[in-house]
C-alpha cells in the first residue's frame, strides 16, 4: 500500500474515532472527501512548513462547508500543522477544535470560519484577488457541499469570478447528492451543475470517481494547467457519503450522526491502522 | 462657552471619500469596493485613480463582505462602500461569520445611515446598525459627526488592526471639528464644559446639541457637551466624570433607542452606581418614512428643541431624587 492511501486509511480512522467520541459532528461527508483532501494536502499544494495567517507565496484552501471539520483537521494534523493528539480535542470545551473550522482558537492551517454555508467561495475569490495584486502566482482551492450551492451568496460569487477573470482559483463541489433532509433532487434539485458552471463562464472538469486518488490527481492537476487563462475553475467531483465504510456508504443518514462503539468497531476493522492512532 | 462656527455644510460621506483618496495615494495596501453606489460613497475619485485596487462587485452585498474578508488574507486593507442598510442588516451573517468571528481586518464603510437618508424612506433607512454592529464580539463602532471628523476617522481606522464599521450620512451638515483635528479611537470629546447637565451625542445630533446647549445658557443652564463619535469601545471615563458633575443626562443619537448610544450609557450608569435620571434623544423604537432630511427630523424629535426638552426634564427629574 502507498503513503496516500495509508494516509487516507488513517484520516478515516481518525474521523471515526473523534465524531463517536463525542457521539456529534459529521462523518458521511467527511468520509466522502478524505481521499480529496489527501491528495491535495499531500500531492498537490505548494504549502510553506510554518503556518501564517497571511499565506503568502503559497496555495491555500479554504473549506466552505465547514461541517465536514473532521477531514480537515485530521488532514491538518497528520500534515503537520498541529500536533494529532490535539484531535482528541474535537468538539470538547477549551479545545482548538470547535464543531465548525475557526480562526478565533488559533488553530494553524484555518484561515477563515465556516460552518454558516455559502461564504467559502467569496473568501476565496477575495483571497485570489489579493495573490494577483500582490504578484503570487499561487493557486486558490476550495471545497464545497453540493446541497451548499442553494445559497444565493454562491451565485454572486460565481458571477463575479467569471466576470471579473479569477483564474488563481480552482473551486471544487462535493457532488455526494445528498444533504440533511435527503436526496438534492427532492430537498431542491440543483439541476446540470456543469451547464450551469460554464453558462457562467468557468471551466468546468469532473471527476467520475472523487473517491480515486489516481483520478483526482490527474484531474485537479489538469485544472491547475487550465489556471491563469482568464477563466475560473470549478471542479465536479462524484463521491460517495460515508466511502470506506459499508455502512455508511450510500446513505445520508450519516450525515450529522456519530457511530457508536459498536458501530465503531466494525467500521475501524474495515480500515486497520495504517500510520499511528491519534 | 465654547464656540463652533460651520464653516460650511458638507456631506460626511464626501469627508469619508476624499480619505479614501488620500490613503489610496500613501498606503498600497488600501483597497475599495464597493456594490453599485460608487456615486453615492463618493468612491468614484479612489476608482478612478486606483482602478486595480477598486473592486466594483455589483448589487451582491453578501459577496462583497466575503471577499473583502478573503482580501485580507495576504495583507490588503479591504473599505468596502455601500448604504449602512446593505452594509448591515442585509449580510449579518457574511460580517458575523466572515468578518467579525474571523477577526478579518475589514472597514465597513457605510453611508446613508439613519433618516436623514430621505426621500427613499424606510427601505433604505436603517435604524438599528449600531445596535447589530455594537453586538458582535471585537467590533469597532465609529459615527462620525461632521466631515471633517469623518475624514479623520477614514484615515484613522486603516492604521487600525481589526474589523470596524465606520457609519455616516448623506445630507450635507455643518462641519465645525478642527479640519487638522487628531482622531482617536474610543476617546470622545468634550465639546462644551458644564456643569447642570450632560449631553452625549453622536453624529448629525452632535451639532443639534451644541445649538441646545447654546440656548440653555440664555435660560442660565450649563450644559455639558460630549461628542461620543466611537460607540464601541465607548468612553466610560468622559461620561462618568461628566455625570459626577452634573447628575443627569441625555443621550442623542440618529438611531432606535433601542440598541443605541444611549442604551449602552445607560448600562455604564447601573453598572457604576451612578444612578442619575436620563433621557433618550432617538427613534422610538419605530421605522422610518419619506420625507426630507429636516422635515424628518423634525417629525421623529431629533433636534436641538427635544433635546433642550430632554434637558430639563432630567434637571427636574433630580430634584426628584
Amino acid at each position: 500500500m502507498n503513503e496516500l492511501e495509508n494516509l487516507v486509511i488513517q484520516v478515516r480512522r481518525d474521523i471515526l474515532r473523534m465524531v463517536n467520541n463525542v457521539k456529534s459532528g459529521h462523518p458521511g461527508g467527511s468520509l466522502g472527501c478524505t481521499e480529496f483532501f489527501v491528495v491535495l494536502f499531500f500531492k498537490i499544494m505548494k504549502r510553506n512548513e510554518k503556518f501564517e495567517m497571511n499565506g503568502k507565496n503559497e496555495d491555500l484552501f479554504f473549506l466552505s462547508n465547514g461541517h465536514i471539520s473532521p477531514v480537515y483537521y485530521s488532514t491538518l494534523a497528520r500534515a503537520g500543522y498541529f500536533p494529532v493528539k490535539e484531535l482528541n480535542t474535537f468538539r470538547k470545551i477549551n479545545s482548538r477544535l470547535q464543531g465548525h473550522p475557526t480562526t478565533h482558537e488559533g488553530l494553524p492551517g484555518i484561515r477563515i470560519a465556516s460552518g454558516s454555508l455559502g461564504q467559502g467561495m467569496s473568501v476565496a475569490i477575495g483571497a485570489a484577488i489579493t495573490k494577483k495584486l500582490n504578484k503570487d502566482d499561487s493557486i486558490v482551492y476550495t471545497l464545497h457541499g453540493d446541497g451548499e450551492l442553494q445559497e444565493g451568496q454562491n451565485w454572486e460569487a460565481i458571477m463575479f469570478a467569471s466576470a471579473n477573470k479569477i483564474d488563481n482559483i480552482i473551486c471544487t463541489i462535493d457532488y455526494n447528492q445528498k444533504q440533511i433532509d435527503g436526496d438534492i433532487k427532492d430537498v431542491l434539485d440543483l439541476g446540470d451543475l456543469k451547464i450551469k458552471f460554464s453558462s457562467f463562464g468557468w471551466i468546468v472538469f469532473e471527476i467520475k470517481n472523487g473517491n480515486n486518488v489516481k483520478e483526482i490527481e490527474d484531474i485537479i492537476l489538469k485544472a491547475k494547467n487550465e489556471s491563469g487563462n482568464g477563466k475560473p475553475i470549478v471542479i465536479i467531483m462524484n463521491t460517495t457519503m460515508g466511502n470506506g465504510v459499508d455502512y455508511m456508504m450510500g446513505t445520508h443518514k450519516w450525515h450529522g450522526v456519530a457511530p457508536n462503539d459498536e458501530e465503531l468497531r466494525i467500521a475501524l476493522d474495515q480500515n486497520p491502522e495504517t500510520l499511528i492512532d491519534y | 462657552m465654547n464656540e463652533f462656527s460651520n464653516t460650511g455644510n458638507k456631506d460626511t460621506r464626501s469627508g469619508f471619500g476624499v480619505a479614501l483618496l488620500e490613503l489610496g495615494r500613501t498606503n498600497p495596501n488600501v483597497v475599495a469596493l464597493c456594490a453599485d453606489l460608487t456615486g453615492s460613497l463618493k468612491m468614484n475619485e479612489f476608482k478612478n485613480e486606483f482602478p486595480e485596487r477598486f473592486i466594483q462587485v455589483g448589487i451582491a452585498e453578501a459577496n462583497m463582505m466575503g471577499i473583502a474578508a478573503g482580501m485580507t488574507i495576504g495583507e490588503k486593507i479591504p473599505f468596502t462602500g455601500t448604504f449602512a442598510n446593505f452594509s448591515t442588516g442585509r449580510v449579518y451573517d457574511q460580517i458575523r461569520q466572515s468578518i467579525a468571528y474571523s477577526n478579518k481586518n475589514v472597514k465597513i464603510c457605510a453611508s446613508h445611515a439613519g433618516i436623514t437618508l430621505g426621500e427613499d424612506g424606510a427601505t433604505h433607512q436603517i435604524l438599528e446598525d449600531i445596535g447589530l454592529m455594537k453586538m458582535l464580539p471585537g467590533m469597532t463602532v465609529i459615527n462620525t459627526c461632521d466631515y471633517n471628523q469623518t475624514k479623520a476617522a477614514t484615515i484613522e481606522i486603516s492604521k487600525y488592526n481589526g474589523p470596524v464599521y465606520l457609519r455616516f450620512g448623506r445630507p450635507k451638515v455643518p462641519n465645525f471639528t478642527d479640519e487638522n483635528q487628531n482622531f482617536e479611537i474610543g476617546k470622545g470629546i468634550k465639546l462644551i464644559e458644564g456643569s447642570d447637565v450632560t449631553i452625549v451625542a453622536t453624529g448629525h445630533l452632535v451639532w443639534e446639541s451644541i445649538s441646545a446647549a447654546k440656548d440653555l445658557l440664555s435660560r442660565g443652564i450649563n450644559a455639558e457637551v460630549i461628542n461620543i463619535h466611537t460607540i464601541k469601545p465607548l468612553d466610560k471615563d468622559i461620561i462618568l466624570k461628566s455625570i459626577n458633575k452634573t447628575n443627569s443626562l441625555v443621550s442623542c443619537e440618529e438611531h432606535n433607542i433601542l440598541g443605541g448610544l444611549g442604551e449602552s450609557i445607560s448600562r455604564l450608569i447601573v453598572q457604576n452606581n451612578k444612578l442619575c435620571p436620563m433621557e433618550f434623544v432617538g427613534v422610538n423604537d419605530s421605522f422610518g418614512e419619506s420625507g426630507t432630511p429636516e422635515q424628518l427630523m423634525n417629525k421623529y424629535k431629533l433636534n436641538s428643541e427635544n433635546i433642550i426638552d430632554k434637558c430639563l426634564k432630567v434637571i427636574s427629574r433630580k430634584k426628584l431624587i
